[in-house]
């Protein structure tokens, strides 16, 4: 893989995040004029215009947005104003769940959606497969939302099996993966399944058989790590797709991560902590992308030259 | 190269032939997806006609009850809510207002999209450049994310919600037509026509567009379930439709608090959600792979 390649990939990451902030900054100063919104409406002008020259509201637009840059990348993002403390403190200590979330979820999307994927391939036209592709279908129109609250009445309320709010135990966190990896694991099914279709009908697929390898040695030695590439890129593009679930997920399960303080955030205009996570978000999109556009440069170097080409 | 004699072209497209007694027959699926979109369709716009009840008439002595096949009141078939509204009623509004956010997003989002990647096909150069440094911005951060952003900074009315949720899918549109334009452009038909000097703008209006609409059109069945989600999630969540009007997202988010004790009052709007969604998805496919054949050689 070539360091220019690499750079490459970097500067349109860089792009992204510089977009990102100025998205915030253009919406943020859109909003209204936060000393107005926070003095009461009896304040004298002399007072708005002591606040507006504290907070350097009376420079120049390209001034303040130098600022804000320069203070973001100091890591300050603002002050919450409901807890009385630094945005980023209170959007940080909650990371650590939405990532448990998280992980699951995506466990749940990578080996659930893989395998269900491979079954179908294998046994392509049999009832296993219409049924298992029927079942994607479904997963896949299926909103969030709904399920979740379909799988609390079920194993909560009904069955009780199952807790169906907070993350007290490990045993909180299976509805919300499921419920947040369900739809995810439904398109990496198709995916792979379309994909590895297309292997097993290659010539070096028949060397294999004829070498007399296992099923299971040729599936997992031959056909998969060729049929990877379109794998890799939906799961990277589901990560998305994730974070933007877990917003939703979340609330629904009342999992104390992220998205639970997004939707809050939003609900009560904490507009600190919400510039926060988008721009964290923003962040972590930016890794993962330029993650899965080195994975696929690494899985296929044939890519390098043609992605190169593509976009233009 | 020979000149092909009639009988070579015919075993020449021998290949495709099997495809047509397929392409004859509507699948069962198929047929009920769309009966249910036609009769989605038709709910909403005669909901004054068909809603038994308003969708704010109170009834605080009738509240809770459940729906008349589970031996509640004959006159509510669905049930009532917490404040003694009729569920079936509300539900036939709600599904007004969420089919009209997503028809109204989905033409917002299209037209934008397209008049961008249009834009971007026509002046090329740094035009160019910047709508796909757009495109690509939009495409790494999840919509979800960005639609709260707006609402919270700006606050939540029923005109900005509506922009927002139209604003789904844009950079999908305008990197298709983008291509689309890009691919016509070099083609002899708009070649001719702007050699005889007819004005740009006519040439992309009335030649390109309608050569390129089918495809168009396929994306939008494809967004079109993404947008009802979009506007349901929002919903569910309390950040887009705001009561008193209601929507299908509203109505399951407020039934949630009562999952224990009248699940009636949100799990219909849920129902209607997933077979919404499904059946657009399952028409959407059919039609691309009618529409398109490039596609199913592909698919297999």
């Amino acid at each position: 893989m070539s360091i220019r390649f690499i750079l490459a990939k970097l500067l349109r990451g860089l792009v992204t995040l510089l977009l990102a902030v100025t998205f915030v900054f253009v919406v943020l100063r859109l909003s209204g004029d936060p000393v107005t919104q926070m003095l009461p409406d009896d304040v004298p002008a002399s007072v708005i215009a002591e606040y507006r020259r504290m907070w350097g509201l009376d420079r120049p637009l390209p001034e303040q947005y130098l600022r804000y840059v320069l203070a973001l990348l100091q890591g300050d993002f603002g002050f919450s104003f409901r807890d009385n403390r630094p945005a980023l403190d209170v959007v940080m200590e909650r990371v650590p769940e939405t990532m448990r979330l998280g992980f699951a979820a995506f466990a749940i999307t990578v080996i659930m959606g893989m395998a269900a994927g491979i079954l179908a391939a294998l046994r392509r036209g049999t009832g296993t497969d219409h049924a298992t592709m029927g079942f994607t279908i479904l997963a896949h129109s299926m909103p969030n939302f709904f399920l979740g609250i379909l799988l609390i009445l079920l194993f909560a309320m009904s069955l009780r099996v199952l807790p169906s709010s907070g993350n007290a135990t490990w045993w909180h966190l299976i509805m919300p993966a499921v419920t947040l990896g369900a739809s995810h694991a439904a398109s990496v099914a198709r995916f792979t399944r379309s994909s590895l279709l297309e292997v097993l009908h290659q010539p070096f697929m028949r060397t294999a058989r004829a070498k007399g390898l296992t099923l299971q040695r040729r599936v997992v030695m031959h056909a998969l790590p060729n049929a990877a590439i379109p794998v890799v890129t939906v799961l990277g593009l589901r990560l998305g797709g994730l974070i933007g679930g877990a917003v939703v997920v979340e609330s629904v399960f009342a999992w104390p991560g992220i998205g639970l303080l997004l939707v809050n955030a939003v609900g009560q205009r904490d507009l600190a902590v919400v510039q926060a996570i988008v721009l964290l978000i923003a962040l972590t999109m930016v890794i993962i992308n330029f993650l899965v556009d080195i994975t696929y440069g690494w899985l296929d170097p044939r890519i390098e030259g043609m992605q190169g080409r593509a976009t233009r | 190269m020979t000149v092909a004699t009639p009988s070579e072209t015919v075993t020449q497209n021998a290949p495709s032939r099997p495809r047509f007694p397929r392409r004859r027959g509507v699948p069962m699926v198929i047929c009920l997806s769309a009966v249910w979109l036609v009769l989605v369709f038709v709910v909403a716009l005669g909901a004054d006609v068909i809603a038994p009840f308003g969708y704010v008439d109170q009834s605080l002595l009738n509240r809770l009850k459940p729906p008349a096949f589970l031996g509640g009141d004959p006159a509510h078939f669905l049930g009532t809510d917490g404040l003694g509204r009729d569920v079936l009623s509300r539900l036939i509004y709600a599904i007004r207002t969420s089919v009209l956010i997503a028809f109204f997003g989905t033409l917002i989002g299209a037209s934008v999209g397209t008049l961008i990647g249009f834009l971007a096909a026509h002046f090329r150069g740094w035009v160019e450049d910047a709508v796909m440094v757009l495109v690509d911005f939009q495409a790494s951060m999840p919509f979800l994310i960005i639609a709260l952003a707006v609402l919270a900074f700006l606050g939540n009315s029923f005109w900005l919600f509506l922009v927002v949720v139209g604003l789904y899918g844009w950079e999908t549109y305008a990197r298709l037509a983008r291509s689309l334009v890009l691919q016509a452009n070099v083609q002899g038909y708009a070649f001719a026509i702007r050699t005889l000097g007819v004005h740009p703008v006519k040439i992309y209006v009335r030649h390109v567009l309608p050569n390129i609409l089918s495809i168009l059109v396929v994306q939008v069945t494809l967004n079109f379930p993404e947008l009802i989600l979009l506007e349901t999630s929002l919903s569910f969540l309390g950040l887009g439709v705001q009561p008193p009007q209601t929507s299908l997202g509203l109505m399951l988010g407020e039934g949630r608090n009562y999952l224990a004790t009248a699940w009636w009052m949100g799990i219909p709007a849920g129902i209607v959600i997933f077979l919404t969604t499904l059946s657009v998805s399952l028409v959407g496919d059919w039609l691309r792979d009618r529409l398109d054949p490039t596609l199913q050689v592909a698919d297999s």
